[in-house]
């Protein structure tokens, strides 16, 4: 048994080989940030929502809400994105980006599910919404579902890495040849969540600024989450090629580099579709002359600043082939999608009341989140290192 | 020890218990901090007692609320808080409000966990106009369908209930209520319920009116079937047209609801959010049956890529196997 640990678990070491080497400075930061996280996590399961936090009836929904969920679940859309794309249509090219893609989507689904009890006050009651009581005219209760069913998805086309990594060859097999049917369910049931997140605030015609408001939001949504997730996709093999360069053994930088202009050509596609239909909302609701206010020109930042520009760097690098500026440019396109949830879900919302009585995080709110992410990139790290997710 | 000594008091003791407060912990109202709420189970296992019954009931009741005839005396919200068992204060601290400076009118409140009722204070040609904020009981409430676990029900009597034992404590209510209305225990740390006015649903099946309009002095609240309210208050408005706008809001907002309201200056000046007759619910259930319609029609395309998928796989291996 011990020695299936130390050869599973700890890498062929013992125990204090182990620790000693992985005393780095970023895992000290790391640990860090997870002492101010678990307080958090403590002080708000012991006092509540309210001391811990920010929220008040004004602002039922945060930092939280905005970020680990609305942000973070469109990040951890590369399985939706590059998944389907090598599985269900055989891109065999990018088959390398599939696997890391889909492990990033199943950190992502559950840490996020994981953040969000701490936002539920009776978190403890979560599965009344599986099989207790349903609420079905409610988007909320659709998105629950569709969280429930996607980890499932995720976990069955993880599984035969992971049953690879154990040796159990018959449930590797087993899992291979359900992968396509998960793929095939994956995408109607991300395709239905990720759009039904922006749904959610369809129901706020009155309280969301009406640049943001629009029946197309769920459409926003999920075209913003596609390009979120290649993106994602981008800044992952970039992160990971650095990391984990030990892992892998036949690594063709020139086929990389190809690879990544590849999906930066998709990239640019679905942005452009993304601005025309930002153009016919505008015109559609008249909401030109909301541009010449504060709330338009913050509008503009988003969508100028963080769509187009970044679209029009990405076709000018595409063709001059500057890869460097591809990884780069994608950073940018995932900040743009961060600054998108938290417009519509916080500053767009209730825009009408002043300014100094609009919500900001609580630091606690805050480590809570990084805590979180911090959480994801130990458990990338950790599985990436022990199953063949790279190669 | 009057009303401010008191909430500074209160207010002071519940700010040093609470380290991770922001400075704007000082501004905020007692009420936020309340807890354990009574009513919304009470009057949960009256609506359960009542089912059988209730399919007998052929009209809901309303609440018509004469906005000229308020004067501003918050009995009604000292009502509410004794009827509902939330923490209240005499009522004399209430009526003497509106000759104070500084007062609660000072600025425009909203329901919170421990008040289901408040009465705002605005200005009209420098006259004072109160207007009373509570739940509206919509016909097809927000609130209700946004609920994932259909923790509300809306009765036949007209109110919408609420049941503590299903909620999850998301808090998707609050964001889809376009009148702000329902309220969250924050400071309860296990148990946290959502609150809000119950249009005194235990009081208006025992024959009762509801606790704010038996306690209303100025016949500014009128209990009664809604189609009689909003008979009456055509009348009223027909009457004095000169007093009153032609708009009886609640009639058609958000698709009707069980409170009415007539005033003599237009509601978009008192605080109501401009409501066209879409019920809310109508903005997400389109929504719910395009995704359930795509989701259904895209099953099918990517089912047969699957199998596309599959059998090109298989007659690979097969030709590798011929070589």
């Amino acid at each position: 048994m011990s020695n299936w640990f130390n050869e599973k678990i700890l890498l062929g070491m013992n125990c204090r080989e182990y620790i000693s080497k992985h005393a780095t400075l970023l895992n000290f930061m790391a640990l860090i940030i997870l002492c101010f996280s678990f307080y958090a996590m403590a002080y708000r399961l012991i006092y509540g929502l309210g001391p811990a936090t920010n929220l008040s009836d004004t602002y039922p929904w945060g930092f939280w809400i905005s970020f680990d969920i609305l942000a973070g679940i469109a990040l951890a859309a590369p399985g939706l994105t590059v998944g389907t794309v090598v599985y269900l249509f055989g891109a065999k090219d990018y088959k390398h980006f599939a696997r890391p893609a889909i492990l990033s989507s199943l950190l992502g689904y559950i840490f996020a599910v994981f953040a969000l009890m701490f936002d539920l006050g009776r978190y403890y009651r979560v599965f009344y919404v599986i099989g207790w009581s349903w609420g079905l005219n409610s988007i909320l209760f659709l998105i629950a579902w569709h969280f429930f069913l996607y980890i499932i998805i995720c976990l069955i086309e993880w599984f035969p890495a992971f049953f690879e990594w154990l040796g159990i060859e018959k449930a590797k097999n087993f899992f291979s040849k359900l992968g396509i049917w998960a793929t095939v369910f994956g995408v109607i049931i991300a395709g239905g969540h990720q759009s039904a997140l922006g749904g959610l605030f369809l129901v706020a015609p009155t309280k969301i600024h009406p640049l943001w408001y629009s029946a197309l939001l769920p459409l926003f949504f999920l075209i913003s989450a596609l390009f979120a997730g290649i993106s994602m996709v981008i800044i992952e093999s970039t992160i990971s090629h650095k990391v984990f360069r030990e892992q892998l053994k036949t690594f063709d930088r020139a086929d990389f580099d190809n690879k990544t202009l590849g999906l930066a050509k998709a990239l640019v596609i679905i942005l452009f579709v993304y601005l025309i239909l930002k153009v016919l909302d505008l015109t559609h609701y008249n909401n030109w002359h909301y541009l010449k206010s504060e709330y338009g020109y913050w509008y503009l930042l988003e969508v100028v600043g963080f769509v187009l520009a970044p679209a029009l760097v990405l076709i000018n690098s595409v063709k001059n082939k500057k890869v460097k500026l591809v990884r780069f440019t994608t950073f940018w396109v995932v900040t743009g999608v961060i600054l998108n949830r938290f417009n519509v879900s916080l500053i767009a919302y209730n825009w009408y009341i002043p300014l100094q009585e609009k919500y900001y995080p609580t630091w606690m709110e805050i480590a809570l989140s990084l805590g979180v992410v911090t959480l994801i990139v130990l458990f990338y790290r950790f599985i990436v290192r022990r199953m063949s997710i790279l190669s | 020890m009057n009303r401010r000594e008191f909430f500074k008091r209160t207010l002071t003791i519940a700010g040093s218990l609470l380290i991770a407060r922001n400075s704007n912990a000082s501004d905020q109202p007692l009420s936020v901090y309340s807890t354990q709420n009574k009513a919304n189970k009470k009057n949960w296992e009256k609506f359960e007692e009542l089912k059988e019954t209730n399919s007998q009931i052929d009209e809901s009741y309303a609440v018509l609320v004469d906005i000229t005839k308020c004067i501003g005396c918050r009995r009604c919200e000292w009502a509410c808080n004794e009827w509902n068992k939330n923490p209240n204060r005499p009522v004399k601290e209430f009526e003497a409000s509106k000759d104070e400076t500084p007062s609660v009118f000072d600025r425009v409140r909203r329901t919170h966990a421990g008040e289901f009722t408040v009465v705002n204070r605005f200005y009209s040609k420098n006259k004072p106009v109160y207007v009373k904020k509570q739940c509206m009981h919509c016909a097809e409430a927000a609130c209700l369908n946004a609920c994932f676990v259909d923790a509300f029900k809306k009765t036949p009597q007209g109110a919408v209930l609420y049941n503590p034992s299903l909620c999850v404590g998301c808090r998707y209510c609050m964001i889809a209520c376009p009148f702000d209305i329902p309220a969250y225990e924050y400071y309860n740390a296990l148990t946290p319920q959502i609150t809000k006015c119950t249009m005194c649903f235990d009081r208006i099946t025992d024959g009762k009116i509801p606790a704010c309009v038996e306690s209303c002095t100025s016949d500014a609240l009128i209990f009664g079937k809604r189609s009689e309210m909003l008979k009456l208050a055509y009348n009223t408005i027909n009457k004095n047209p000169e007093r009153y706008i032609n708009h009886v809001y609640g009639e058609h907002e958000a698709g009707g609801t069980n409170w009415f309201y007539i005033s003599q200056i237009p509601f978009e000046k008192l605080g109501f959010p401009e409501l066209d007759k879409t019920p809310i619910p109508a903005h997400s259930k389109s929504f719910l049956f395009t995704v359930k319609v795509l989701e259904v029609v895209a099953a099918a395309p990517l089912v047969w890529g699957a199998y596309y998928m599959i059998s090109k796989n298989r007659s690979k291996k097969e030709g590798k196997k011929d070589e």
